[in-house]
């Protein structure tokens, strides 16, 4: 139902806003002033500096994820202020921490744009940071980069999604699958709104293409006994399970379908949730020869990704592995920096029109381009856990995808066009 | 795979639960029942248990680790405990609420001095070799019917802390002066029982058996920072269920809870069974209100 409507409104006040940037700039120095920073007046168009928020979970749970995005999105900014900066302007980011709570995110992100006067903000990790964010972007018409997959059905013109639409990560998963004649799948999930709405649009897909939903079950998140589920799983006899679980319940699944006999080289299990980081953290050991799908792998053989991977291991340690929200947030920045070269302008709603106008790149994984609906086309990868971490890519779409925030089968007649 | 063996596996799955059940919560169980201490905290002496074994991997031989990463569990859980109780639960006796408070506080910090020491995504810790495979039924009736070992090891572990724990407070001069301590605190201070070091000596043995929890159950749970969190609750539950300072209505109540829920889940999801589980636990504690056996010491009722 949300639709993007607001857009009008919001470029009329954009308008409006325009004849008062002295006034914004004047506030926000005397706010500076008094804090006793010195620092140079925040907005773009005042020095040689244009600051960008950065806004992630530096503490709490999520910090584990989203600290290395934070060091992608860093990574991107520091390169292109080597190389002269955008418009020979200097990218000053201002990092603030969301602390895996949706509320704290709302309050950095009106912060950062009132505050700290930022041109545009990369970050969030859970839907939930998102559609805490969301009105605060809105309202004060900013532009957030958002850099992790997600369920879809949002559609909003503060919002560049560049993590991947349902369309571009769930189905062709699914697509795979049932090439492999894995045509019976058990879907698994934790209890919130991702793998809901994943499971909601997969059942559609599998009954329409022929298949069969072998079952479907919730664990609450962090949940740490499956043995109820393994036994269901047992009696479905699945050909595959899809597995959308997250965090730490993937650790109990693995282990305990390990002990009851099946483990991911017996029964194929298909994740969703589990990334170069994951399956360093829960043991390689645990995961190998799982399956999982996304649109970036460090393995991915492309001189573009390789530079970015030696890049943020220079920068971060010779151990460190990179993965797909990482590569996102790094990819965002580029795409914010030529978007706002090619519209001569740091004014969000001029920088994000101006994104989808762009050309065809490979920053790291593969050919993409935004949308007209904000989202990014890019192409979808299945890969198979090693016993190093990494991931084999066995199977990559045939082109970058174009991303439907609304999938047609489960959500018929609902459309994202952004003005 | 046939329907009893789908029912034999669940009712197989429902003992298993119970059993992890019955070590999370027997500690809590004791403190809870002896000092009428709250232990927030207890949660984390899982997660030491988990970390502790995770070092005794690293640092021992392979093939003793096994039995090593159980000993250090148990007792660097134990020492940990009696520590808390000499310098903090010992000051607040007979404040309930304030124990609450600092226990809370300990284990926030206990948490993040986890995630600062070994960071926040958890340490990998894998059976041994022995323990890693399952037994099936081939054929016939229960064709399909699945036993981990690992589960059925923690079965066992959980029977055997049981009965040592049993046996220590039934048969040695020590549980002697706990039940006496148990019955009626005062009385037995004044005929001379050293109710303090009562009070240390299961403080500590209710930590130590968490700790071993928490190295068995590494076996099939992650181990990270907030791991005890995902047990602690369940863990009131049952010792709630079961009657303060029961050990045999800790016992029945672990039971109780683990089938419950193995039971529900034949017919529903694991989040509903949840559900289910504790409005049944509601349900209960409106007739029953101190448990399935209501302890008959003194001390509860005081105060």
């Amino acid at each position: 139902m949300k639709q993007c409507k607001l857009n009008g409104r919001l470029m009329v006040e954009q308008r409006k806003m325009k004849g008062v940037p002295g006034m914004a700039q004047v506030v926000g120095l005397a706010a500076l002033v008094l804090a006793g920073v010195f620092a140079a007046s925040g907005s773009a168009d005042a020095d040689d500096n244009v600051r960008v928020g950065v806004l992630h979970s530096l503490t709490g749970t999520m910090a584990i994820s989203e600290v290395t995005v934070k060091n992608a999105t860093l990574l991107a900014i520091d390169e292109i202020n080597a190389a002269g900066g955008v418009m020979h302007k200097r990218i000053q980011p201002i990092v603030e921490d969301g602390a895996s709570d949706p509320a704290m995110f709302a309050q950095k992100a009106q912060k950062l744009v009132q505050q700290d006067h930022v041109v545009t903000v990369f970050g969030g990790w859970t839907s939930a940071s998102r559609k805490a964010m969301l009105p605060v972007f809105e309202r004060f018409h900013g532009l957030l980069w958002y850099p992790v997959q997600f369920e879809g059905n949002e559609c909003s013109a503060a919002i560049m999604y560049s993590g991947a639409q349902p369309n571009q990560q769930i189905l062709p998963a699914l697509d795979w699958a049932f090439q492999k004649n894995y045509k019976r799948i058990f879907l698994l999930g934790s209890d919130y709104v991702f793998p809901r709405t994943a499971n909601l649009i997969l059942k559609k897909h599998i009954q329409h293409d022929g298949g069969t939903v072998a079952g479907e079950e919730y664990v609450p998140l962090g949940g740490t006994d499956f043995s109820a589920v393994i036994n269901k799983i047992k009696a479905a006899k699945p050909d595959a399970i899809f597995n959308t679980l997250n965090g730490d319940s993937n650790v109990s699944f693995f282990k305990q379908m390990a002990a009851a006999d099946l483990p991911p080289s017996k029964l194929p299990v298909m994740s969703f949730s589990i990334a170069e980081q994951e399956a360093k953290a829960m043991g390689p050991s645990l995961v190998q020869g799982s399956y999982a799908a996304w649109n970036y792998f460090q393995s991915l053989d492309d001189p573009a990704n390789k530079k970015f991977v030696a890049a943020y291991k220079e920068k971060f340690g010779a151990d460190s592995s990179v993965d797909d929200p990482m590569a996102h947030g790094y990819l965002d920045v580029y795409e914010w920096a030529a978007a706002a070269a090619k519209a001569k302008s740091f004014d969000p709603n001029k920088v994000r029109r101006a994104a989808p106008t762009l050309g065809w790149e490979d920053l790291c994984i593969g050919k993409t381009k935004f949308a007209a609906n904000q989202s990014l086309y890019q192409t979808a990868y299945v890969g198979e856990s090693q016993p190093d971490g990494q991931f084999k890519i066995l199977w990559q779409s045939q082109e970058p995808i174009r991303p439907e925030p609304y999938d047609a089968l489960s959500f018929p007649g609902k459309k994202c066009v952004i003005k | 795979m046939t329907d009893y063996a789908l029912l034999a596996g669940q009712l197989f799955n429902g003992v298993s639960v119970a059993s992890i059940l019955l070590l999370a919560a027997l500690g809590l169980a004791l403190s809870f029942g002896l000092m009428r201490v709250i232990n927030m905290a207890h949660g984390e002496m899982l997660m030491v248990g988990g970390y502790l074994s995770f070092l005794t991997y690293r640092l021992a031989p392979a093939r003793l680790g096994f039995g090593l990463a159980l000993i250090a569990a148990f007792v660097g859980a134990a020492a940990f405990g009696a520590l808390l109780e000499l310098v903090l639960i010992r000051r607040l006796y007979g404040r309930p609420l304030d124990t609450l408070l600092a226990t809370w506080g300990v284990s926030l910090a206990l948490q993040q001095a986890a995630r600062s020491i070994f960071g926040a995504i958890g340490v990998e810790v894998t059976a041994p070799k022995w323990l890693a495979g399952s037994f099936t039924v081939k054929g016939g009736l229960m064709a399909g019917f699945n036993l981990p070992y690992v589960r059925l090891f923690i079965i066992a572990l959980a029977v055997f802390v049981l009965g040592g724990v049993w046996l220590f407070i039934q048969r040695t001069r020590l549980g002697l002066y706990v039940r006496a301590v148990h019955q009626d605190r005062e009385m037995a201070e004044a005929l001379g029982v050293n109710t303090g070091l009562v009070d240390l000596v299961i403080f500590a043995l209710g930590t130590g058996v968490a700790g071993l929890a928490g190295s068995v159950l590494a076996f099939i749970a992650p181990v990270t920072p907030t791991v005890g969190q995902s047990y602690i609750v369940y863990a009131f539950l049952v010792v709630i269920l079961g009657g303060l300072g029961s050990l045999l209505g800790t016992l029945l109540a672990a039971a109780v809870v683990g089938l419950f829920s193995a039971g529900a889940q034949i017919f529903t999801s694991v989040s509903f069974a949840d559900v289910l589980l504790l409005m049944f636990v509601i349900g209960f504690i409106q007739f029953r209100p101190s448990g399935i056996f209501a302890a008959r010491g003194r001390a509860l009722e005081e105060g």
